[in-house]
């Protein structure tokens, strides 16, 4: 039994179909990709599959249970971790207290109001050891919004791992960084893979086609392409209309 | 985020809240000779623990709260009906004060906590006027425009001794030992794991809501514990005042609370509130004295620091004493405000 199953996903917003019926489905530890081009629906898919968004039609399973329609907390608490195209995070907090805030351990005690927050060590020791594994060690008290653009790509994914999730959501990790930023996250991506059950929307061919175990090509609301990064090269598709000029 | 030290941040009780409490302390005996009056140390107890309790919402989790005098106003007439129709009891009144201005509050958040911005703003607004309006109808239950008069200031039953607090300097070391359990009660929850939840929903209900929060039921329960904090101060209002009125729960009046409590520097810091009100009630009674516009001057001063230094008073005041620097402090304020009536629920 594969880890996601998605199946006949429809969303419209208002009368514009913005995902015809999206079928998808991830064994746990894949790597999976997900290509297309600029409004095609990509971003709308994550926010099904996270319960940002309900769907009209189709389902969403996890682990074998249907979670369709849940709310986004629910389905958080699951395991299934995101990342955001545009990034959110708790700006004013430290890079460590973003992580923190993110520990299921840390959300098991949000109602906890007689104890200081700030004096549990246990919480500060975890966050600062998954900071050590994205490179942040040295900036774990520099408030989020002080940090470079990269590092706050790389605080994403560390909040994100803290969450101890079973699947990762990477909502085009690579976007506005450098070459040497998108050396760098792919490191960090790569290390994770096998790990970790990822889906991962990414225009970067390079990052994708390395790291992906299997890409789905989403156009007109559909997924039109599928198939290892190798079968998608000879796929007639995507030949036809050109990767590059995916975004 | 409300940025304190670390180490205070873990502390039960701070140093600032030990000097605050001894100068607060001696305040009956040279408060005559300064040319004001006990009454006023009472009013400005009672109002920065309004105060207080209102920033949970605008200051710890940015939300605009508009209307929040209908809570105070609340506790203020549930602590004389208790007091009239059920047991006249400081402790019970006490509580339903706190109770029943909660439950008011946990009403208004069903309707409200899924909105943030200008909608939760409006939506306050409504619903303030709402209680006002009916306070003023009611004129069986409440008294109407006139007021529930004849309240009286319970006696302090502690077991072991009970006290008379008639008088007002009784009465104030009374609210001022009920303020400092008060302070020590809200700066945990500020600073508990809830408190920095809400902190960082405030910052992005997107965020926290995919980090598995149920965002919802965190904004409707600050808000909950806001209006209930606030009545309970509002029953002691009742008390210092021997009356209930309604003209707390008017618009103008909940708009004194949002006024004290950005140019306190509620934004920026815990005590933002409480500098506010000491600010705004001096004013009113020395420069009230002068002139009849002092409200004029108040006002400016508002527009003032939304406009400019949205740090507030307690943002100048870091600035200064704990070598912040202005300039992020300048920056937090803004960012705060901004979230405060902008931004809708995709955040
Ligand atoms: N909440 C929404 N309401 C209305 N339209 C939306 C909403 N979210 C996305 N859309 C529209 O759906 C389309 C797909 O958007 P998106 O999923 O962000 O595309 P992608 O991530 O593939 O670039 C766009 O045309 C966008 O304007
Ligand atoms: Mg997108």
């Amino acid at each position: 039994m594969a880890l996601i199953e998605v199946s006949g996903v429809h969303v419209r917003f208002g009368d514009r179909v913005v995902l015809e019926s999206i079928d998808l489905t991830v064994p746990e530890g894949e790597f999976h990709g997900l290509m297309g081009p600029n409004g095609a629906g990509k971003t709308t898919f994550f926010n099904v599959l996270t319960g940002r968004v309900k769907p009209s039609r189709g389902s969403i399973r996890f682990d074998g249970e249907d979670v369709t329609g849940l709310s986004s907390h629910r389905i958080a608490a699951k395991g299934v971790a995101r990342s955001f195209q545009i990034m959110t995070l708790f700006d004013e907090f430290s890079a460590s207290e973003n992580v923190i805030v993110g520990l299921p351990g840390f959300r098991a005690r949000g109602f906890d109001m007689h104890h200081a927050a700030a004096g549990d060590r246990g919480f500060a020791e975890k966050a600062s050891e998954i900071l050590v594994t994205v490179g942040l060690a040295a900036k774990s008290d520099t408030r989020a919004k002080d940090l470079s653009y990269g590092d706050r790509r790389a605080l994403e994914i560390a909040v994100a791992l803290g969450q101890g999730p079973r699947v990762l959501c990477l909502d085009e990790p690579t976007s506005g960084l450098g070459s040497d930023g998108v050396q760098r996250l792919a490191t960090l991506v790569g290390r994770l893979k096998g790990k970790l059950t990822i889906v991962a929307i990414e225009h970067d061919m390079e990052f994708l086609f390395s790291l992906a175990d299997r890409i789905s090509v989403i156009h007109w609301g559909q997924v039109v392409a599928r198939g290892t990064p190798h079968e998608l090269q000879q796929n007639e598709w995507v030949k036809r209309s050109n990767l590059g000029r995916f975004a | 985020m409300i940025p304190t030290p670390q180490s205070d941040s873990a502390r039960l009780i701070t140093p600032t809240m030990l000097v605050l409490w001894l100068v607060l302390a001696t305040v009956p005996f040279w408060i005559a000779r300064v040319g004001l009056y006990p009454y006023l140390g009472i009013e400005i107890l009672i109002w920065s623990l309004y105060a207080l309790a209102f920033n949970l919402v605008l200051g710890t989790a940015g939300l605009p709260s508009f209307g929040h005098g209908a809570y105070f106003g609340i506790g203020a007439y549930a602590f004389g009906l208790c007091q009239f129709n059920v047991v006249a009891n400081l402790w019970a009144c006490l509580a339903a004060a706190l109770a029943v201005a909660g439950l008011a509050g946990a009403l208004v958040a069903l309707f409200i906590s899924h909105r943030r911005g200008i909608y939760y703003a409006f939506m306050t607004i409504a619903f303030g006027q709402i209680f006002w309006t009916v306070a003023i109808k009611s004129h069986k239950v409440t008294g109407g425009e006139d007021g529930l008069l004849k309240i009286a200031r319970l006696p302090a039953d502690f077991g072991f001794a009970s006290f008379d607090l008639a008088g007002n300097v009784a009465f104030y070391y009374f609210v001022l030992m009920v303020f400092g359990i008060a302070v020590i009660v809200l700066w945990r929850l500020v600073h508990s794991p809830y408190g920095r939840v809400i902190a960082a929903i405030k910052q992005s209900e997107t965020r926290a809501a995919h980090l598995g929060y149920n965002v919802w039921l965190y904004k409707a329960s600050i808000f909950a514990l806001s209006a209930a904090v606030s009545g309970f101060a509002g029953g002691l209002f009742a008390m210092a005042q021997l009356a209930a009125f309604p003209d707390v729960m008017s618009l103008h009046q909940s708009g004194y609370v949002v006024m004290m409590t950005l140019v306190g520097g509620g934004l920026v810091s815990f005590w933002g509130p409480v500098i506010g009100v000491f600010l705004f009630l001096i004013a009113r009674d020395v420069i009230g004295a002068m002139t009849n516009a002092w409200m004029l001057y108040f006002g400016l001063l508002f527009i003032a620091v939304v406009l400019f230094r949205p740090e507030g008073v307690a943002g100048a005041i870091m600035a200064a004493w704990q070598n912040r620097s202005l300039n992020s402090m300048r920056q937090q304020g803004g960012t705060a405000l901004r979230l405060l009536l902008g931004g809708g629920r995709w955040r």
